[in-house]
């Protein structure tokens, strides 16, 4: 099977990604590999979006939940002593999993301006509940002590042990997405998304396929909330603050929206653009204060004017 | 659990209702009219307060500082729809969304620049503070019943207006039927700014209320905007009528929750028990209660027609 030009710009990209360790021991620069590896991180956490945001059309403002659900299966887990990594990262899908099912049923019921904000409304509900349990820290949330463990497989308090296995899985979440998008399933989403009506139409009903793309779209991103865990070595109720959501969609936007490499080139381009705009010291001292006010802007641009992403500038036509 | 302290509870329930409907009016019309999605309404009702809080200490009087506020955030709710929100009507609502969370953060910031990320001291002036001596032993301070009255006051004017004047009724018209209006004649933009702009002032009201007992710092708006989709979720969206009685809903469900769902779970729960549980359910017993009227009546109960 030949590739499409923008598929070798995607597997350049991940090459590129599993240069960096080596060159960051090379130049002396960890930071870069802790900067990349939350990048990775939360473009795991904008496919996830994606599927239900580009290709279901399905407008969730609240995927942060779901980073918050597998961040605190994780964290409880520790909190009583349980460090076995499969149990945590098991249980932070199977929950999200769960969450997803239960807001799903009542939200994937309906559409547009409801949906988004019954799914902000839920996610919000679930922040209120991890500020009040005072059990796991409440406001301020609590540390992990100690991270994820594979029976010895792999160790996640070595940085590029950590940075490969993160690696790996962005690499297998950006082929099952594609996979699952070419699917028959995938392709009964998508003709749900463009024409509801004519899809009902010719006999599919989108409601059971809506919700099962919300629930999958949950479960993958339980895993990238485990992993952030694992990243901060810190957890917090702020994880699942509206904020995040907002800043979920912004990556999916600003990459490119229903596109394979979108989320990636998204979360890449926001994270080191706060990042840019937070900490170069090239930058006057006004821009750092309030580097915010900065991205507000920004991001009033891009959604007025750039509507395809940084994907739409690829070679190739949109997948 | 005495009668004067329900009494109490229901009159700080009905002052969080009538702030939630001075929010929720104006973001629900202009939903119902433009079909923007809003989140920088929020954004507003931090102006409000910030300018009203201003402008009173600059004056020295109250009244002048609530007319100055009031106009600065009407100025500033025009200028937005002018330069940013204009262009989106005919976008989707995701760019709505997106574009509008960028307006908040940079509002945020700007805040944050003109006045300290630290929360401000609002004051009330001597003749609105202290207390009035209500039936029995009940001593209730008198800024919440001012609130209270002006809320009831805004919606009666607002029912007036939209239902009884001809501005109202090319509201409804807008509402139903934007095409329609506009082959009529009508100057469908200028309509957009009007009611952007009363949205706004409405938004800013109620901050300049909410400063003296709430913060007034930045990000106030979000904690509250995301009560008031909860608000115009359950009443539906687009009706005014709906925002005031999906305002009243959770105000009182709100306020009570956090009274007395503590006591209340303590007769059954231990008393331990009772103390984690109470709080987390309160803080959530609006969002279950907005999915238990979505899971019977989807559109809201008083979905608006057209």
């Amino acid at each position: 099977m030949a590739l499409s030009p923008r598929t070798w710009i995607l597997l350049a990209l991940l090459l590129l990604l599993a240069a960096v360790p080596p060159a960051a021991a090379y130049f002396g620069q960890p930071f870069y590999l802790d900067l990349l590896r939350r990048v990775m991180i939360f473009a795991i956490a904008a496919i996830s979006l994606n599927l239900i945001l580009g290709y279901g059309g399905m407008v969730s403002f609240g995927h942060a939940a779901y980073l918050g659900i597998g961040a605190y299966a994780v964290g409880v887990l520790a909190h009583y002593g349980i460090h076995n990594g499969w149990l945590q990262w098991g249980l932070a899908i199977g929950a999200s999993a769960l969450v997803a099912l239960a807001i799903g049923a009542i939200s994937v019921r309906t559409s547009g301006i409801y949906f988004i904000m019954i799914t902000l409304a839920f996610t919000q509900m679930l922040y209120y509940l991890g500020i009040s349990i005072e059990e796991y820290g409440g406001d301020d949330g609590m540390r992990l002590n100690v991270r994820s463990q594979f029976s010895g497989l792999i160790d996640l308090n070595d940085p590029t042990e950590f940075y490969y296995l993160v690696l790996a899985i962005l690499a297998l979440f950006l082929y099952l997405s594609r996979r699952l998008v070419e699917s028959r399933f995938g392709l009964v989403l998508q003709a749900a998304r463009s024409n509801e009506v004519r899809s009902r139409a010719i006999g599919l009903s989108p409601y059971p396929y809506r919700l099962a793309a919300f629930v999958i779209s949950g479960a993958l991103c339980g895993l990238a909330g485990a992993l952030l865990v694992n990243h901060t070595a810190y957890l917090t109720p702020e994880f699942m603050n509206w904020t995040r959501s907002g800043e979920l969609m912004f990556m999916v936007i600003l990459g490119g929206i229903a596109t394979t490499s979108g989320p990636l080139l998204g979360a890449a381009a926001l994270l080191l653009l706060e990042d840019v705009l937070q900490g170069w010291s090239v930058l006057p001292k006004w821009v750092h204060e309030h580097w915010q006010l900065y991205l507000g802007v920004i991001l009033v641009l891009v959604v007025l004017f750039a509507k395809r992403g940084l994907a739409g500038f690829l070679p190739g036509k949109n997948e | 659990m005495n009668l004067v302290l329900i009494a109490e509870q229901t009159l700080n329930g009905l002052q969080l209702g009538v702030m939630l409907f001075l929010l929720a009016a104006g973001l629900t019309l202009v939903f119902g009219i433009m079909n923007l999605v809003n989140l920088a309404h929020g954004a507003l009702y931090m102006v409000g307060a910030y300018l009203t809080t201003y402008f009173y200490q600059a004056t020295g009087s109250f009244a002048l500082g609530v007319i100055l506020g009031l106009a600065g955030t009407l100025v500033v709710g025009i200028v937005t729809e002018l330069v940013a929100l204009r262009t989106l009507y005919e976008r989707d609502h995701l760019d709505q969304v997106l574009a509008t969370f960028g307006l908040i953060l940079f509002f945020n910031e700007l805040i944050a620049i003109l006045w300290g990320r630290a929360a401000i001291y609002s004051t009330i002036p001597d003749y609105l503070s202290g207390h009035v001596e209500l039936i029995g032993n009940l001593r209730y301070p008198l800024y919440r019943l001012v609130i209270i009255g002006v809320g009831l006051a805004v919606a009666i004017l607002l029912w007036f207006v939209v239902s009884r004047t001809r501005l109202g009724m090319l509201i409804r018209a807008g509402a139903s039927n934007r095409a329609m209006v506009a082959a009529l004649g009508i100057n469908i933009r200028l309509l957009y700014t009007i009611v952007f702009g009363f949205g706004a002032a409405l938004a800013g009201l109620a901050g300049l209320l909410s400063g003296p007992i709430y913060a007034v710092q930045p990000g106030m708006g979000e904690l509250v905007l995301i009560q008031v989709f909860v608000v115009i979720v359950i009443g539906g969206i687009g009706s005014v009528r709906g925002a005031l009685v999906g305002a009243l809903i959770v105000g009182m469900v709100d306020t009570m929750g956090r009274a007395f769902l503590k006591p209340a779970l303590a007769t059954i729960l231990s008393p331990s028990a009772a103390e984690t549980a109470g709080p987390a359910l309160a803080s959530m017993l609006i969002y279950l209660l907005m999915a238990v009227v979505l899971a019977f009546r989807p559109e809201g109960l008083f979905p608006s027609r057209g």
